[in-house]
């Protein structure tokens, strides 16, 4: 408890727990040991079940024996009654562990004359007191007494003494006590008991009842001052206490598939974190079912406990609909790994529902919970005690390192982000899933909104369902704006058919350009052809005129030398040519 | 203590130890019994701080209680028995 961070030589006031679910912690411990609590409520509010849960605890855990003075009940009747909490009332009783007497008083059987005083009473429980050693013990509801007698001076007398035997005597007890109008007691019990006292209340609000506890004042001792509602079923009582759990969890560095590869990788590709709280908010058919039976296959696979609180489906329902997206969740169910809390939200209040799963979570020690739908929790309670609801829930998760999936049934556009619980600032990542409708056809769309301590993604993506199950794709993004579905397969196809014209266009013109070539190298050859011919002629020509400048040489040689007698007039005639 | 008759007033005094409103109920009882039943009643007085278990048993919550066995039905009166008119409509004696 908090109280042993005070050095030891402090005197601490000794506290006997109860036992009882949740109040020990907002109590620091339990009702101050050796001294009288007042419980007090209206009729109905469980202040018998609470006051023997405080004495069997005690029996059974604490080892300390009670002794319940009952002025309301037969003991047969009690030990009936509280069998429905699975309490074993006459094996203690036979144990020596408990014993119960009922004081029986009825005005109207007794006549009153002269002086009395309620040494009976006294010697009765001194009696019950010594003959078991008892710790504990319950007066319910001593203001019967007014009832049955009419010396009112002499009841309060007695009242006072006894409440100065019980403390002298020792003995932690509970005093019960009806509510009275504008006080806590009708008979202002509260005057003699002024230690501790817890007020219980059991409001109607919407036709749902609601249990409430409230600590009025508890001297010498710290203790949580809120309203906090409790529930009565067959395990015994449980008081929710908000502030419990707190604000102190632990933060897991470690990380945890969202059971969609594709999200994850929207996720720094490592998925949420280990005991974070995500909410999946949507639209009717989103996908959000199908998102968390993802998650809750990606836990069992690792091996570790997942419990599914179905709220609109049976799990009969949820296996065979997930089979449809290739999950087979049958398997972890055989394997103990995967259980499935199903419950109409309207079977119960809220805090019964809360407490069931408290309780489940507790038993069964998942290592991640998905909660389908939350929003279904929504027409049982009030929207504040839904959301403070949903805050315990969060809260006590987290402090036991619980990975949580929420899923949100959203009305009308999502694109107004909040939640009608209000419960967005609670979660550490939000998912939106929008269901878009375009060109004829309604395509869904993932949106990470938040997610704490994560550098995540803030692409929108295309959420597909598969056989193969989820599978997100990048939206098109483009020119043509953002599209999905039909459209965004027809853009791609568009763009995939002008992709192929391009290339086409593109290996046309390269034909054409080589075939160009081709003919241009062809001229260039025919051209070089011609030139080597012209080439040639111009050779030939040449040799043709070398061949004929020495012929005529030659030839003038030979006139020259046939003409050597006439030289003379050859060579005159020769100048004159 | 007188002896038992069939039409006699069988009665059980709880007290606890010598207090004076024990001592006065006692004195008290004897008196009115002398008074109106002479001969017709028996007198038992149980100190319940001898034996503490009695007061379960027999629903004892006041001190002093005096309760009629006999005649039926059960009866009880609580208190010193200083008012004996009471004591006497408790006890369904008419006054004589």
């Amino acid at each position: 408890m908090k109280a042993d961070v005070r050095p030891a030589e402090l005197p601490t006031i000794a506290k006997a727990p109860t036992g009882i679910q949740g109040l020990d912690e907002i109590t620091y411990g339990g009702l101050p040991k050796g001294r009288p609590t007042l419980l007090c409520g209206a009729a109905g509010c469980g202040k018998t079940l609470f006051a023997m849960s405080f004495l069997y605890n005690g029996a059974v855990e604490y080892n300390e024996p009670g002794v319940l003075i009952a002025f309301e009940e037969q003991a047969g009747d009690l030990i009936k009654n509280v069998g429905s909490l699975n309490y074993d009332v006459q094996k203690l009783i036979d144990q020596k562990k408990l014993f119960i007497d009922h004081v029986h008083i009825e005005r109207n059987e007794i006549e009153e004359s002269g002086a009395y005083d309620l040494e009976g009473l006294f010697i009765r429980l001194g009696f019950a007191i010594d003959s078991i050693g008892a710790k504990r013990v319950v007066v319910d509801t001593i203001e019967t007494l007014f009832g049955g007698l009419s010396d009112i001076a002499v009841l309060r007398a007695e009242l006072r003494r006894l409440f100065e035997w019980l403390k002298e005597k020792g003995v932690t007890a509970i005093i019960t006590g009806e509510r009275g109008d504008g006080a806590l007691t009708r008979h202002g019990l509260e005057e003699y008991v002024s230690d501790c006292v817890i007020l219980l209340d059991n409001r109607v609000s919407d036709q749902l009842a609601t249990r409430r506890l409230r600590i009025v004042k508890y001297r010498g001792s710290a203790h949580g001052t809120n309203e906090y509602p409790f529930i009565i079923d067959e395990e015994g009582i449980t008081v929710m206490p908000v502030t419990s759990a707190g604000l102190a969890h632990d933060a897991s560095t470690e990380r945890v598939s969202s059971g969609i590869p594709d999200l994850d990788v929207m996720l720094e590709g490592k998925g949420f974190y280990r005991g974070s709280s995500t909410l999946i908010s949507g639209m009717a058919g989103s996908g959000k079912s199908t998102t968390g039976a993802h998650f809750a296959d990606s836990v069992c696979a690792r091996g570790e406990r997942c419990i599914y609180f179905a709220m609109e489906e049976s799990p009969q329902q949820i296996i065979r609909n997930m089979h449809a997206v290739g999950l087979d969740l049958q398997r972890w169910v055989d394997k103990g790994l995967l259980r499935f809390s199903a419950r109409r939200p309207s079977l119960y209040g809220l805090e019964t529902h809360l407490a069931s799963m408290h309780r489940e979570v507790e038993l069964f020690e998942p290592s991640s919970v998905v909660i389908d739908p939350l929003s279904a929790l929504l027409g049982t309670g009030l929207v504040g005690d839904v959301h403070s609801m949903v805050l315990r829930l969060v809260d006590f998760l987290k402090s036991r390192a619980v990975t949580a999936l929420f899923t949100n049934l959203t009305h009308g556009k999502m694109e107004n982000a909040t939640t009608e619980i209000h419960i967005s600032s609670l979660m550490d990542t939000w998912l939106l899933l929008y269901n878009r409708e375009s060109n004829g056809e309604h395509n869904r769309e993932l949106y990470l909104l938040k997610a704490r301590g994560i550098a995540h993604s803030n692409q929108v993506r295309e959420f597909l369902i598969t056989r193969d199950g989820i599978k997100l794709r990048d939206v098109y993004v483009g020119p043509e704006g953002v599209l999905t579905g039909s459209a965004r397969m027809q853009q791609e196809a568009r763009e995939k058919a002008s992709e192929l014209l391009r290339q086409q266009e593109g290996e046309r013109r390269k034909r054409e350009l080589d075939r160009k070539r081709r003919e241009i190298a062809t001229q260039i050859e025919m051209l070089q052809a011609q030139l080597a011919g012209e080439t040639a002629e111009a050779n030939l020509l040449g040799q043709e005129s070398d061949a004929r400048e020495e012929r005529l040489t030659a030839d003038r040689a030979d006139l020259t030398a046939n003409r050597g007698s006439y030289r003379t007039h050859n060579k005159k005639k020769g100048s004159n040519q | 203590m007188s002896d038992v008759t069939d039409s006699g007033y069988n009665l059980r005094l709880y007290v606890a130890g010598q207090t004076p409103k024990s001592v006065a109920a006692i004195a008290n009882l004897k008196k009115i019994c002398e008074t109106h039943l002479p001969g017709r009643y028996n007198i038992t007085i149980i100190d319940l701080m001898k034996d503490p278990a009695l007061a379960q048993r027999d629903q004892i919550v006041a001190i002093p209680t005096l309760i009629r066995h006999l005649p039926e039905p059960l009866k009880r009166i609580i208190g010193d028995l200083s008012n004996a008119e009471k004591v006497l409509v408790g006890l369904d004696i008419a006054p004589s």
